[in-house]
């Protein structure tokens, strides 16, 4: 095995000019200083739209009586691949089955949407939102109530009939 | 009551060296925090960012921050380092990048009721020796910081502005030697009120040496394309790695203070100081009076001012800083940092000698000017400037060459050398291929 040296292909000194490609240099910068390319998105002031398929921050839908769409089937954690959704359900009078505890642990969630496509009865989406930051981890940990408290709009899901999303 | 021509005296020239020092120091201590909000906008701009624009309308208020934060942080001792020297090298810099401010006049001389005042805190009789003189002391301070510091890094870097700082000194203090023979004095004012004589900035007529004079000043405030002390890449951030909070502070301090007299003496010694375009703002003390020039017959003509010129020329000499005060934010944002024996090669084999080479011309011209007896003013200036710009052409025709200073040119040797060993090695390969498979046995 031979050790192979690259040479590289430099002008000849003669030709080369410090003063030259300084005062190039010196001419683009100059151009970039009294006309700077604006490519900075002044983030908290500009917000960028989120893709219709972005996965962020749960959201529970709720029924025009305030309850949850949920059964408490329990097919999202069981789904989870993160194991973040812990759910117990209950059942009433009638025989209608309702979640007693429902958490979605947002720190473990990996947002891959998996819940919102398996769901039977379309309750539990993820959300187009990311600005979910917090003081403490426990807060992280949302609860039923604050899941159907988020505001945001829900995630579209993928449409095998319309693949590109129109 | 009128104001008068005379210098003003009694118990108000201590009122006005008050107000002079505390509103001198106090500009420069602001001009130092804005320059380095300045340099942080200016090379976002550079780099298509945006810069710090969260503190205050358009980050206006980021100096304050940086301050606050510099002073809340800690203050960190390494345990090796030599703790007397490590605290004492961030004063020893700090203090000369400041006072070098007080011998420069920032503006015509301002009428009181009580006399005019010079707008100049110390107007020494040693005027630029005292610059060089202080400024040079500050490299004591940056080579202490980097070896009490006790760290291999910050040493090299002490070791570096040494060098560099000796090498340069020369070539800066020989391109001033045409100044002093144009103006015959070491004051600043004076040389202000030569080039007002003159009627034309010195950057013309010593073409070269403002070149020679703006280089050598780069590699004395350590700025790149010069910053061998620092080097960031080399060596960490050179003499000044084990520092923290104020003491940190204190050296970037003192490098923008470099920089803004560096800027301030390039405005004064080459482009006027706060002399403005017209001879409307003449003024300078000839015998107990302030005058405006000299007449035909060597009668004086008395100046005339007011403080309408004081500010408008104070204007002028803050935009000429300001512009070199850019300039030296373009130029690092631009250009690379220089290998260290280019840095060297250029201080000791090019500017050096043509500075040298440049004083004996302007020697040589002043002193045929003189015999033959062309008057003290534009024409003396323009005479000059055609035998500057013939030595700056010539200057720059040199170093176009790119056997100064191009990195091609210094590895020429290197790169035959490695040809030759390529090719030795191509034709061993090849030899190689082409002999038959060895017999196993």
């Amino acid at each position: 095995m031979s050790i192979s040296v690259k040479l590289m292909q430099r002008p000849a000194p003669e030709s080369t000019s410090y003063l030259r490609a300084a005062l190039s240099g010196m001419a683009l910068t100059f151009r970039h200083m009294i006309n700077p390319v604006k490519v900075t998105q002044q983030y908290p002031e500009e917000q960028t739209d989120l893709h219709p398929r972005w996965r962020g921050t749960h959201v529970m839908e709720t029924h025009a009586d305030g309850r949850p769409k949920c059964v408490a089937c329990g097919l999202c954690p069981t789904v989870c691949p993160a194991n973040c959704i812990r759910l117990v359900g209950g059942e009433d009078d009638q025989g209608n089955r309702y979640p007693i505890v429902y958490e979605i642990d947002e720190f473990r969630c990996i947002f891959c949407g998996m819940c919102q496509e398996v769901c039977p009865v379309e309750a539990i989406h993820v959300g187009r939102h990311f600005e979910n930051a917090e003081y403490t981890r426990e807060r992280f940990v949302y609860d039923l109530d604050r899941l159907m408290e988020q505001g945001h709009a829900s995630t579209n899901l993928w449409d095998p009939s319309d693949p590109t999303g129109e | 009551m009128e104001p008068t021509l005379v210098p003003i005296g009694g118990v108000w020239a201590y009122v006005a060296m008050s107000a002079k020092v505390t509103g001198i120091f106090t500009l420069v201590m602001v001009v130092v925090a804005y320059t380095t909000l300045a340099e942080r906008r200016v090379s976002a701009w550079i780099q298509d960012r945006s810069g710090p624009n969260r503190v205050g309308p358009f980050g206006l208020l980021q100096p304050i921050a940086d301050g606050i934060k510099n002073i809340l942080k800690e203050e960190t001792l390494p345990a090796t380092a030599s703790k007397f020297f490590f605290i004492l090298a961030p004063i020893l810099v700090l203090v000369p990048s400041l006072v070098t401010f007080a011998v420069i006049p920032i503006a015509a001389p301002l009428p009181t009721p009580a006399g005019v005042v010079d707008m100049v805190i110390a107007d020494l009789p040693i005027g630029i020796l005292y610059v060089l003189a202080f400024s040079s002391l500050a490299v004591y301070g940056i080579v202490l910081g980097g070896w009490a510091s006790n760290n291999k890094y910050a040493f090299l870097g002490g070791l570096r502005a040494s060098a560099q700082m000796v090498s340069y000194e020369v070539a800066l203090g020989l391109s001033l030697i045409t100044v002093l023979m144009m103006t015959g004095n070491v004051t600043l004012t004076e040389m202000i009120w030569q080039q007002q004589q003159l009627g034309m900035w010195f950057a013309f007529p010593l073409s070269l040496a403002f070149i020679l004079f703006i280089v050598s000043a780069f590699a004395e405030t350590n700025r790149l394309p010069f910053d061998m002390p620092e080097a960031e890449s080399e060596l960490i951030t050179g003499y000044h790695t084990e520092y923290s909070a104020m003491k940190f502070s204190a050296f970037m301090i003192s490098e923008f203070g470099h920089m803004v007299t560096a800027s301030a003496l390039m405005a004064t010694l080459f482009f006027g100081g706060w002399d403005l375009p017209g001879s409307w703002d003449d003024a300078f003390w000839y015998d107990g009076q302030l005058i405006a020039g000299f007449a035909a017959d060597g009668s004086v003509i008395l100046a005339n001012p007011a403080w309408w010129k004081t500010l408008l020329t104070f204007g002028g000499f803050a935009a000429k800083t300001a512009f070199f005060l850019v300039v030296y934010i373009w130029v690092r944002w631009t250009l690379p940092r220089f290998r260290y024996d280019q840095v060297m090669s250029l201080g000791w084999k090019v500017m050096l000698p043509t500075a040298l080479g440049y004083v004996v011309l302007m020697a040589g011209a002043i002193l045929v000017l003189d015999e033959i007896g062309v008057r003290w003013g534009f024409g003396y200036g323009l005479a000059l400037t055609a035998v500057s710009g013939v030595a700056t052409v010539a200057f720059v025709f040199f170093i176009d060459r790119g056997r100064t200073i191009t990195g091609a040119a210094a590895q020429l040797g290197q790169r035959v050398e490695i040809k030759s060993i390529a090719a030795a090695r191509a034709a061993a390969v090849a030899a190689r291929t082409t002999q038959p498979a060895r017999q196993e046995g």
